[in-house]
C-alpha cells in the first residue's frame, strides 16, 4: 500500500507483519482443512498477542486497551484481512459496545475481555432476521426485576466458544410516525445460564476455521442489571458497532486483495507459456492493472472513512461506500487471481482457492452489498423527502 | 554496564534487489528498508543483557542520512534506551564507519560494543574487526553465545569446523552470527514509548573524523541467470556429461 504512515504506524506494521508471518501463516492451510483451530494453538496466539500489546488494541487505554485511533486500527484490520480469521481472531478486538458497561458490568464483562479472560459474542442475526433486523423474533419479557428471554440467534461468529453473548431482543413495541417499531434491548447473557444453549452452527465455505454458533434461549431468565446500555436503546448501540465494523470489513478486504495481487503478480512474472512470462500478455497484465487500480481506490475510501471517524465526522454512507466497494473489489481480485493461476488457482495445495472462498463472505457479513447500497441511496434521497 | 549497539539501514531481506539500468549501483528507489538482520540480533542481545540486569543502558547508533533515524527508532522500540545518529550523506565504507564508531566509543565509554558480523548489502564483514583494532579492544566475532562473567566476557564463536570459546577482557567488541538469538518483534506499548526516547545527532566533525573514500564502486550487475537443467537418459549419459561437459570427474 502506498499510503503515508507515521513512524509509529510503520513500526507497528513491521512488528505486526513479522508476528503474523511467524504465528499465523504457517497454520492457515491446516486449520482451514480441519475446519477449526486447536484450542492450544488459539491460546498460544492469544498469549503472544497479549505480550505484544496487540490484544484489545482497539479499546481505550483507560480500560487497559491499546488506545489505537481509527486510522491505525484500519491499518491493523487491513493486515488481519490477509490472514485466516479463525487464527487472526485470537488477536481479539473486543466490540466497542462493551464500553457501554456500567457498574459491576465493567469488571464482569468489559475488563475480562480486554485481558483475554473472557470472550464475547455479538448476537444480533437470526434465521428470520438477517438484513431485516426489525423482524427479529427474540423477545425479552419483563417479570419483576428479571427479563425472560426466548428466541434464537445464528451465524454468531467468534474464534472460540464465547463466555457470554451480547443478545439483542425485543422488549416491546413503540408507536412511531412511521408505524409500530420494536424496542430492542441489549442483554449480557453468560454461558451456562439456565435456558441458554450454545451449539456449533453449520459449516461455512468461507473462513472454515472461523466458527459460527447458534444460540438459543428457552425461558432464559436474566436480571435487569444485565441490560447493556439502556432498555430500548439496543439498536443505537449496535449501529455504533456496525458502522465501524463495516469499515473494518473494507480494510480487511483491501488486505486480502493485496495478498492476492502479490501472488498473482509474482505468478504472472514467473510462469512461462508460449516461451514468455504470462504477464507479458495483455490478457494477464491488464487484469493486474485493474486489480491494482481498484485496490488503491478501495484503500483510499477506507482510509478516508477512518480519518473521518478519527475526527468524529464519519457518516453512515462513508462506511457503507467503503464496505461496498472494497468487498466487491476483493471478489473481483480473487476471481482474476484464480484465472491468472489457471488450474493451480483451484488446487488446495495453493492458498488461492482458500482466499477466493474467504473473499466471498466479505460481500455478505456486516451488511450485504445490497444493504450498503440501500444506506447510500437513503442518504441521497431521504433529505429530499423521498 | 553500558552497551553500544550499531544498527545499519539496509534493503529489507525480503526484497529482491535489482541493479540500476546504468549499472552504477543497486536500485533503492521505492524499496523497503529495514534494520540489517545481524544488527537486529545485536540489539536483541543487548536488550537481553539489560533484562538480565547485566547491562544498565543500551545505546543504538546508526550512521547515515536522516532516514536511518527510522532504524534507530526501531531499535528504541525493541528496547534500546537512547539513540545516536552520526549524520552523513555519503556512502561510507567500513573503515570510515569504524572510525566514526570509535569516535562514539570515546564519547560514551561503553563496556561492550555489539555489531552485526556483516550487513546484508555490502557483505563486507570488516567493521567490527576494524573497530576492535582502532579502539584497542579485544574482539569476539561471529558470536553464537555471549556470557558475561565478572569483568570478562566469554564469547562462543562459530568458526569453520565447530565452535570456539574465547574469554575477553571488557571493554570488548562482539559481532553477532545468525544463531546468537531470535530477535523479538517490538510490542505496541514499546513502539509508543520509542518516540519519547532521546536521539542525539552528531556530525563526523563532532567526532573528529574526516569522511574520506578509498574505494570506488566500478559497476553493479545481477548474478548470471541459472540455466535450466536437463534430464539424462541413463547413468552412462550422466557419467559422460559429468566427465566431458561439466568436467567434475575424470
Amino acid at each position: 500500500m502506498n499510503f503515508p504512515v507515521t513512524e509509529e504506524q510503520r513500526m507497528f506494521l513491521d512488528s505486526l507483519r513479522g508476528f503474523l508471518e511467524k504465528e499465523i501463516y504457517p497454520h492457515e492451510a491446516e486449520t482451514d482443512r480441519a475446519g477449526e483451530v486447536p484450542e492450544e494453538l488459539g491460546e498460544h496466539i492469544k498469549r503472544r498477542a497479549i505480550e505484544m500489546g496487540f490484544y484489545a488494541a482497539n479499546l481505550p487505554e483507560s480500560v487497559g486497551g491499546g488506545g489505537l485511533d481509527y486510522t491505525t486500527m484500519g491499518l491493523f484490520e487491513r493486515e488481519l484481512g490477509k490472514v485466516s480469521y479463525g487464527l487472526g481472531g485470537h488477536l481479539a478486538r473486543p466490540t466497542e459496545i462493551l464500553l457501554a458497561c456500567e457498574g459491576d458490568q465493567v469488571d464482569g464483562y468489559l475488563k475480562p475481555c480486554v485481558t483475554g479472560e473472557k470472550h464475547e459474542s455479538f448476537a444480533l442475526t437470526e434465521p428470520g432476521a438477517g438484513s431485516d433486523i426489525m423482524s427479529m423474533s427474540t423477545k425479552a419479557v419483563a417479570d419483576g426485576d428479571d427479563y425472560v428471554i426466548n428466541g434464537m440467534k445464528h451465524f454468531i461468529s467468534t474464534p472460540c466458544v464465547p463466555d457470554f453473548a451480547i443478545v439483542f431482543a425485543a422488549t416491546g413495541v413503540d408507536d412511531t410516525p412511521r408505524g409500530p417499531r420494536k424496542r430492542v434491548t441489549a442483554f449480557l447473557v453468560d454461558r451456562g445460564e439456565k435456558g441458554f444453549t450454545i451449539q456449533r452452527g453449520p459449516t461455512c465455505a468461507a473462513q472454515r476455521a472461523y466458527r459460527t454458533y447458534e444460540l438459543s434461549f428457552d425461558d432464559c431468565r436474566v436480571n435487569r442489571r444485565q441490560i447493556l446500555g439502556e432498555e430500548g436503546k439496543g439498536l443505537e448501540l449496535s449501529d455504533k458497532w456496525l458502522g465501524m465494523g463495516r469499515v473494518w470489513v473494507a480494510a480487511q478486504s483491501c488486505g486480502k486483495a493485496e495478498r492476492l495481487l502479490e501472488l498473482a503478480t509474482d505468478w504472472a512474472a514467473t510462469r512461462k507459456q508460449f516461451g514468455k512470462p504470462i504477464g507479458s500478455f495483455q490478457g494477464t497484465s491488464f487484469k493486474l492493472a485493474d486489480m491494482a487500480t481498484e485496490l488503491q481506490a478501495a484503500d483510499l475510501m477506507t482510509m478516508h472513512a477512518c480519518r473521518q471517524a478519527d475526527n468524529g465526522l464519519m457518516r453512515p454512507e462513508d462506511a457503507a461506500m467503503a464496505k461496498l466497494y472494497a468487498s466487491e473489489m476483493v471478489g473481483r481480485v480473487a476471481d482474476h487471481t484464480v484465472q491468472i493461476f489457471g488450474g493451480m488457482g483451484l488446487m488446495e495445495e495453493m492458498p488461492i482457492e482458500r482466499l477466493w472462498r474467504d473473499a466471498r463472505i466479505e460481500r455478505i457479513w456486516d451488511g450485504t452489498s445490497e444493504i450498503q447500497r440501500h444506506i447510500i441511496a437513503r442518504s441521497l434521497l431521504r433529505p429530499l423527502g423521498a | 554496564m553500558k552497551v553500544l549497539v550499531a544498527v545499519k539501514r539496509v534493503v529489507d531481506y525480503n526484497v529482491k534487489v535489482r541493479a540500476k539500468a546504468d549499472g552504477s549501483d543497486v536500485d533503492l528507489n521505492n524499496v523497503k528498508m529495514a534494520i540489517n538482520p545481524f544488527c537486529e540480533i545485536a540489539v536483541e542481545e543487548a536488550v537481553r543483557l539489560k533484562e538480565a540486569g547485566t547491562a544498565t543502558e543500551v545505546i543504538a547508533v546508526s550512521i547515515g542520512d536522516k532516514a536511518c533515524q527510522e532504524q534507530i527508532r526501531t531499535a528504541l522500540a525493541l528496547g534500546a534506551d537512547r539513540g545516536i545518529q552520526v549524520e552523513t550523506e555519503s556512502n561510507v565504507e567500513p573503515l570510515v564507519v569504524a572510525k566514526l564508531l570509535k569516535g562514539v566509543v570515546d564519547k560514551e565509554q561503553p563496556q561492550l560494543v555489539i555489531l552485526g558480523k556483516q550487513s546484508i548489502d555490502g557483505d563486507n564483514n570488516q567493521t567490527g574487526q576494524m573497530l576492535g583494532a582502532l579502539a584497542n579492544m579485544p574482539q569476539g566475532t561471529f558470536a553464537s553465545e555471549v556470557v558475561v562473567d565478572g569483568d570478562k566476557l566469554n564469547v562462543t564463536r562459530e568458526v569453520d569446523g565447530g565452535l570456539q570459546t574465547v574469554s575477553l577482557n571488557l571493554p570488548a567488541v562482539v559481532t553477532t552470527d545468525l544463531r546468537l538469538n531470535e530477535p523479538r518483534y517490538a510490542s505496541l506499548p514499546n513502539i509508543m514509548k520509542a518516540k519519547k526516547k532521546q536521539l542525539d545527532v552528531y556530525s563526523p566533525a563532532d567526532l573528529g573524523v574526516e569522511v574520506t573514500s578509498h574505494l570506488t564502486q566500478v559497476s553493479v550487475e545481477p548474478p548470471a541467470e541459472r540455466q535450466a537443467g536437463i534430464k539424462v537418459e541413463d547413468v552412462d549419459q550422466l557419467v559422460d556429461k559429468l566427465k566431458n561437459e561439466a568436467k567434475v570427474i575424470s
